[in-house]
């Protein structure tokens, strides 16, 4: 039973990929991914603007009153260093990096051009095996165009692509207006993957308080449909990776995946709500449905029910949707 | 050898060769010597070795008799240990000083001089502290300038280990302690050369040691004791020769070479100043300046003062000598004559009994000066000289002030000058919290290590913790600075504020032709007619350059906040023209980059983008040739503040308190309360502005505000009469106080420090538009006349009669009048609000005693203070003692009011007859309990004192005397509140012995302790309050142990109340435990959390902080009242649900907890868990406490 797949130009022994999420944060807990069988880790994502406040909260904090009263002319004894933003992080991918072998592909989220390239060549120095961009621009102008938006994402990846010899995937959101091209403009940029989707924060209001709270929800096993749709659709028309994340919790949703076209699945709710030892389950009902339906491979099966391969691509299609509606009645 | 050459502050010199040459040090912070201490402190925590390759072991102690205690026991055990101290520190220490100088061992103590508390304290430089050491048997040594401490460190530490005496080295306070110099640095071969290893071992052989054992420190009998003193005479003998000894060696090692006694001025001078310490260099200055001029005058600088070597210092006298004035810092009231003057009669009087006198016998003065760091300038060291020169020079004069009650002082001419042109002189007025201070000192040192020029920064900080102001003084030059005094001819002048041109003459003190840098929003076409009229004069008459530059603009352009530090400074070089303006950036850059390059690349950025801004934002503007503003400088205070406070408060405040004469002064240090409010500082750019429709009139905002700058009052219609049309008042909702009452809420804009706490605290939302709340920050200029007359309307409308308010609900608590307001604090201080409660509650009858600290110095610093008092003339009697004994303090306080109520008790009851029997029952029976009782105490009070004073009248019938001590006693019949109030730093260390004493006495005294987790008045250094997994100075790498559980240990009396609270967690908990505090017959301690500008956190957001410290069970409320045992009832009651949320989620809101994640990330996480773990046993502990049956003990009645 060969459950390996390809991803990024890398060999990964299984399609199930550990997703960026605070369960990657402990090193023991990467390990404890690799021993349950995960093909690859995706760590969680550098955000440069947290790194940025965070040396803007620890300097005004530790320099804000400083030289103000001659009884205290500071408030903290300065370390000679700190071990500040980037830093930590970096010295995570080396760790990860040492305690594992599979790939350890580290995340980013940055906010300018600088941002983005300095801190790919970092992670790609300390090791990491490719670079999942998180790319995160919430277009509230109401001045900028789709076109606008789309062009920073392709500078993105160009002037990123640029710097690092390591393969790099781009995390898509499904909000563009034809989500098609902007994978294809993706693609051409030098994205060697695609992964499909980013969830955006959702905030909601707090009755009590009157306050906007942040509001974490774990995708359900629902989510999955427009990942899965998008795969379907996009599989063997454009030159790069897919990855599906949000909404993979068993092993019929990884192999729907595959079908639709995906190379790995990244999961990380379902790590969430049923621990780390869930990868092993997965992985042994994906071995059992294979063998009971006598699949050889995944490889064997990828695509086999995209949009190119199925019997009826037109249920992908928009016009699908009234369809199903139509059958309610 | 080429030596690096350093730009560095007196501390520093101190601490680097102390740190290199010794293996055990003890500290304990004291200003200004604490960041000797704090040095040491980093460079171990980085490992840095010392020059026998191993890393010093620095331990910080609970007191300054701790530390000496310590050092007495490392050095005993043959360890090279010193430690740093002044002052109080100094006293402190003096008791272990005796025996490790008569056990002749070898240490030396580094102290900045500083004055001791005598009427006020005061943190500033003078010799007080190290004169009162001189019978210890230490030696003392006294350098004079940055070079001189570190030269004199090293010298004192070669000449102990030979000469076997102990050695106090010591430089002045502030003056050097804290002034940046650029130095010749010595090196670790410099240090290893003078330092003999021959005598380290011989220092190490006479530790204790089991294995060769033997005793010391015996007791002894008067059959020998009188002998074993005198065995020391040899080794003071041969001292003074070791130090010139070793003064010597150190000459051929650095080509410095200095004497015991060192001479300068004209070979033949006739008049000489003998004196010590900083002042010599501008006495030095004084003299070449003279010697030039053709006057015989001469300074002789005495170097080693203990043991005082007659016939050196005789020597070193020129024989033309014929005056002598000797110059004390220090003031010996009662004596003859100040100390080094007496050693100076005593010493020219044997040498001329022994007809050993080289010359005719001079006359000898003696002089005060420069107490608690007084200028002492060349215009004061001339006056000096005239004096010598007179038939009957002025004896025991003193110079620097005006002292018009025995008329003691020299006169001088203050436009009296040395300086030269050679030598550059800037003056930079700035905000303490706009970086001004950190950017003169990063010019210093850009010019220190730029060019070969010499260079000197000194800083002045007002005593304000919020609000600061700081004014910089920068010289440097080829010439070797001398002057030790702040700059009063200045070639360039900046103000990092305009709205200082109004309060401060600043251009009184530049030089013609000299340059002038204003930050101002107004552009270059405006700016001249935003002038106050006398700054225009000046810059016409003067022919000034002026420059202006929007700073705020381009920080805020850049990122930089409210730091305009890089900007400015820029301006200064791009102005100054000392670098040519590509190099100078390049210079500022590389020194950006080192400064805030371990901050992170972000900010290196900010500052490179605001530096490169700059230059294009700043403008030279023409000065016109005609006056055109009307504007004149604001008076310090209104005209209708008390005369005290117009004569001499409005003197201090508008900085001339140095012309102020010793009659206007009180004699005892007693002061009038409520002068905070004549002080008008408007320093929040916004303020709170209340929307009396939102309001939901809970008083929150009054409760947490720490300047009790905002209020509410409820009060009658009638009372609107004349109110201005901008007052804001709405109906008040309660009917508690009756039918058609009106409530208002108002800021008194400027005192307030704009901290938002109030907003934040604040529950009522607007409907339409939820970023609105009831009160809401807005700017204060455009508001701030009309505020102020609301304020001044508000502040008349009569106070809810206090027999009346439930005081024990917050909402109804709060509109009990502060008696505690616009206190100098940081702006969003965490202990002010607690101080401000007791003020309100209990004020009118209590008595405060003040441990030294941040509630000392914003509750007690000069000019105005804090504490007020009521209509009625009531208010709290406050004073301050010390730092370590202020429990005892109180305690005192309780003990002489007991007695005194005991006697009026017993002295009324002799008068029953002729005052009636049913008023003395009532007055002693009367049982005060809540406020309308008091009233009604205070009335039958005042009804007795009537009558006494009618029964004198009459004749008093042979009683008089009986009468008028009941009369001086009666108001002790009203019930007093004794409060205890300090800090952490006391409560858990250095009073704590005296706190624990106090406790145990089973008196009823009230204990505050405002636990800031550090030491925060001098800088946030660890005590034992501090948690586990915080950084605190002296604990850089985390501090390794949990804090101490001080209210466990207090319950463990059982009959002490005892609280733990947190304002921001729950104010409701917060009220009743100070109400049952204080009505407890016992002793009563509360723990209150009180978050600081130390923990690296949002200020104006703290209440948050409070409330999650709760939540994490870290800080669990409680009460425990022994009143419940005696009801059968379990005394502890938990009050609040900890373990909510993770410690994390606390800690890492805090700075101090999240730096170690930076800097020690693998010590971080062991640290954090170890600290959570403490937090759940803490919890359970105390839930098991919560849970007990009280245990019921039968009395046997037979």
């Amino acid at each position: 039973m060969d459950i390996t797949t390809t991803y990024l130009g890398m060999k990964l022994k299984s399609p199930i990929v550990c997703s960026a999420g605070p369960l990657v944060e402990k090193i023991s807990n990467i390990r404890e991914m690799e021993d349950a069988g995960a093909g690859a880790v995706v760590l969680y994502s550098l955000f440069e603007e947290q790194i940025e406040n965070e040396e803007l909260e620890l300097y005004h904090h530790t320099s804000d009153h400083d030289e103000s009263f001659a009884e205290a002319t500071s408030y903290f004894t300065e370390p000679f260093k700190y071990k500040l933003g980037p830093e930590e992080y970096l010295e995570h991918i080396r760790k990860a990096k040492a305690a594992v072998d599979i790939p350890i592909i580290a995340s980013l989220n940055a906010k300018s051009i600088g941002g983005w390239t300095s801190y790919a060549k970092k992670m790609e120095q300390a090791g990491a095996d490719a670079l999942e961009l998180n790319i995160y621009l919430l277009p509230t102008d109401i001045h900028k165009s789709g076109n606008d938006v789309e062009k920073t994402y392709i500078e993105i990846v160009k002037a990123v692509k640029s710097k690092v010899k390591i393969p790099i995937a781009v995390k898509m959101h499904p909000f563009f207006s034809s989500t098609s091209w902007m994978a294809n403009e993706l693609s051409k940029a030098g994205a060697d993957g695609l992964v499909l989707f980013n969830r955006f924060y959702q905030p909601d209001i707090d009755l009590e308080n009157l306050e906007v709270v942040p509001n974490v929800i774990l995708s359900t096993p629902m989510a999955m449909r427009l990942p899965l749709r998008w795969i379907a659709m996009l599989y063997g028309r454009i030159n790069a990776d897919l990855a599906a994340t949000s909404g993979v919790y068993s092993a019929e949703d990884v192999l729907k995946m595959m079908m639709a076209g995906a190379k790995v699945t990244e999961m990380l709710s379902a790590l969430l709500k049923f621990g780390i030892g869930h990868i092993a389950d997965v992985t042994t009902n994906l071995k059992n449905w294979m063998e009971e339906k006598e699949y050889e491979s995944i490889e064997q099966m990828r695509g086999s029910m995209s949009y190119m391969n199925v019997e009826d691509p037109s249920k992908f299609e928009r016009a699908n949707y009234m369809k199903v509606l139509n059958s309610y009645k | 050898m080429e030596r690096k050459k350093v730009t560095i502050d007196g501390n520093e010199a101190a601490a680097y060769v102390a740190y290199n040459t010794n293996e055990v040090i003890a500290i304990y912070p004291i200003t200004p010597s604490s960041n000797m201490g704090e040095w040491c402190d980093a460079w171990a925590a980085v490992n840095k070795k010392n020059i026998w390759d191993m890393v010093p072991s620095v331990s910080e102690l609970q007191s300054e008799g701790g530390a000496s205690g310590s050092v007495h026991g490392a050095l005993q055990t043959g360890a090279l240990t010193t430690t740093f101290t002044a002052s109080q520190g100094l006293l402190l220490m003096i008791p272990n000083m005796f025996k490790i100088a008569g056990e002749l061992t070898s240490t030396v103590f580094h102290v900045s001089a500083r004055s001791i508390a005598a009427a006020a304290l005061s943190i500033f430089g003078d010799h007080s502290d190290v004169m009162a050491t001189r019978s210890t048997g230490f030696a003392l040594l006294s350098s004079n300038s940055v070079q001189e401490v570190m030269d004199f460190a090293l010298i004192a530490q070669a000449a102990t280990l030979e000469a076997r005496i102990p050695f106090i080295h010591f430089f002045d306070g502030f003056r050097t302690s804290h002034e940046v110099m650029k130095i010749e640095q010595l090196t670790k071969e410099d240090m290893k050369a003078m330092i003999d290893e021959d005598l380290v071992i011989a220092h190490r052989k006479r530790g204790l040691n089991p294995d060769n054992p033997f005793m010391r420190g015996t007791a002894q009998n008067p059959d020998v004791y009188f002998q074993g003193r005198e065995t020391v005479n040899p080794f003071y003998n041969a001292c003074p020769a070791i130090v010139q000894k070793q003064m010597d060696k150190f000459a051929k090692l650095t080509g410095r070479q200095y004497n015991l006694f060192d001479y300068v001025g004209a070979p033949d001078a006739e008049r000489i100043i003998i004196m010590m310490g900083s002042g010599c260099e501008a006495t030095e200055e004084t003299v070449d300046y003279l010697v030039n001029k053709g006057e015989k005058v001469g300074l002789l600088k005495v170097r080693l003062y203990r043991p005082f070597a007659i016939d050196n210092f005789v020597k070193a006298l020129p024989k033309t000598v014929k005056s002598i004035a000797v110059l004390d810092r220090t003031k010996e009231p009662g004596a003859g004559g100040e100390p080094l003057y007496l050693d100076v009669v005593n010493a020219i009087s044997e040498k001329y009994m022994a007809s050993e006198l080289q010359f005719a016998y001079p006359k000898i003065v003696g002089g005060r000066y420069g107490l608690s760091s007084k200028e002492f300038t060349p215009a004061m060291i001339k006056a000096v000289y005239d004096n010598l020169s007179k038939d009957k020079p002025k004896a025991h004069f003193t110079i620097g002030i005006i002292e018009d009650v025995t008329n003691s002082s020299l006169d001088f001419d203050p436009t009296f000058s040395v300086e030269t042109d050679e030598t550059f002189t800037g003056k930079f007025y700035g905000l303490g919290a706009d970086g001004t201070v950190g950017a003169n000192k990063n010019s210093i040192k850009i010019i220190g290590e730029g060019t070969d020029y010499y260079a000197q920064g000194y800083f002045v900080y007002d005593s304000k913790k919020s609000g600061s102001t700081t004014v910089s003084h920068l010289r440097f030059g080829p010439k070797k600075i001398k002057s030790t005094y702040l700059i009063n001819k200045a070639k360039f002048v900046a103000s990092h504020q305009q709205v200082f041109l109004e309060q401060w003459d600043m251009l009184k003190d530049a030089r013609d032709g000299a340059t002038f840098l204003l930050n101002t929003k107004v552009d270059k076409e405006h700016v001249w007619d935003s002038l106050p009229e006398k700054v225009q004069k000046d810059l016409i008459n003067k022919k000034m350059k002026f420059y202006i530059i929007d700073a705020y603009k381009v920080a805020n352009e850049t990122g930089m906040g409210v730091r305009i530090n890089t900007i400015m400074q820029t301006c200064f070089f791009a102005i100054s023209n000392i670098f040519p303006q590509e190099k100078a950036i390049g210079l500022i850059k590389d020194s950006i980059k080192k400064t805030y390059g371990p901050k992170g690349d972000k900010i290196v950025q900010m500052n490179f983008d605001a530096v490169d801004k700059t230059v294009e934002n700043l403008f030279e503007v023409k000065v016109p040739n005609k006056i055109t503003s009307k504007l004149q400088m604001q008076p310090a205070v209104s005209g209708n503040a008390p005369d005290f406070v117009k004569e001499v408060t409005a003197k201090m405040i508008s900085g001339e308190g140095d012309l102020l004469p010793v009659s206007k002064m009180p004699v005892d240090g007693t002061f009038p309360l409520s002068t905070t409010r004549w002080e008008k500082r408007n320093i929040a750019l916004e303020v709170p502005v209340w929307d009396p429709e939102t309001c939901i009139q809970c008083n929150k905002c009054v409760m947490v505000c720490p300047h009790a700058t905002i209020r509410a009052k409820v009060f009658e219609e009638k009372d609107l009469a004349g109110a201005p049309t901008t007052f804001k008042y709405t109906k008040f909702k309660s009917k508690d106080y009756g039918e058609g009452l009106y409530y208002s809420l108002q800021v008194a804009v400027e005192d307030c420090t704009g901290c938002s706490l109030c907003v934040d605290v604040c529950p009522a939302k607007n409907k339409k538009e939820t970023k609105l709340k009831a009160i809401n920050m807005a700017e204060q200029l455009p508001i701030r006349e009309q505020e102020r007359a609301n304020w001044d309307f508000f502040f008349n409308i009569p106070d809810l009669d206090r027999k009346v308010v439930a005081v024990s609900k917050v909402k109804d608590a709060q509109f009990l009048q502060p008696l505690f307001e616009f206190s100098g604090a940081c702006a969003g201080c965490g202990e002010t609000p607690y101080v401000k409660l007791v003020s309100q509650l209990f004020g009118d009858r209590a008595v405060i005693a003040n441990a030294t600290g941040c509630s000392s110095i914003y509750g007690g610093n000069l000019p105005t203070t804090p504490w007020a008092t009521n209509k009625d003339g009531r208010g709290p009697a406050w004073s301050n003692s010390l730092f370590e004994d202020n429990a005892e303090f109180g305690y005192g306080f309780r003990l002489a009011i007991d007695n005194h109520n005991l006697q009026a008790k017993d002295l009324l009851k002799r008068f029953a007859a002729e005052v009636g029997n049913d008023l003395v029952d009532a007055i002693i029976n009367a049982s005060q309990k809540d406020e309308a009782e008091i009233y009604e105490q205070r009335e039958r009070v005042s009804a007795l004192k009537k009558k006494l004073d009618d029964m004198l009248k009459a004749g008093a019938n042979g009683k008089a005397s009986d009468i008028k001590h009941l009369l001086s006693l009666a108001d002790y019949l009203v019930k007093k509140s004794v409060w205890i109030i300090g800090g952490d730093g006391w409560a858990y260390d250095i009073g704590y012995g005296g706190l624990d004493h106090v406790m145990a006495s089973g008196r009823n005294v009230n204990i505050l302790v405002l636990d800031t987790e550090v030491y925060s008045n001098t800088g946030g250094q660890c005590s034992k309050s501090t948690p586990r997994a915080a950084v605190a100075k002296f604990a850089a790498g985390g501090k390794t142990s949990a804090k101490k559980d001080l209210g466990l240990m207090a319950m463990a009396y059982g009959n002490v109340y005892v609280a733990r609270v947190a304002l921001g967690a729950n104010d409701q908990h917060t009220l009743r435990a100070f109400l049952e505090a204080e009505a407890y017959n016992g002793p009563s301690i509360i723990i209150a959390y009180s978050h600081c500008i130390a923990h690296g956190i949002d200020m104006g957001k703290a209440m948050q902080n409070q409330k999650a410290a709760v939540d994490s069970g870290y800080w669990p409320l409680y009460r425990y009242n022994p009143v419940l045992e005696a009801e059968g009832k379990n005394p502890f009651k938990l009050d609040s649900k900890g373990l909510k949320i993770p410690l994390k989620d606390y800690a890492y809101m805090e700075t101090r907890y999240k730096m170690l994640t930076k800097s020690h990330p693998d010590e971080a996480a062991l640290l954090i868990k170890e600290a959570q773990n403490d937090v759940i046993k803490k919890w359970k502990e105390y839930e098991r406490i919560a849970a007990f049956e009280p245990i019921k003990i039968e009395t046997n009645s037979h």
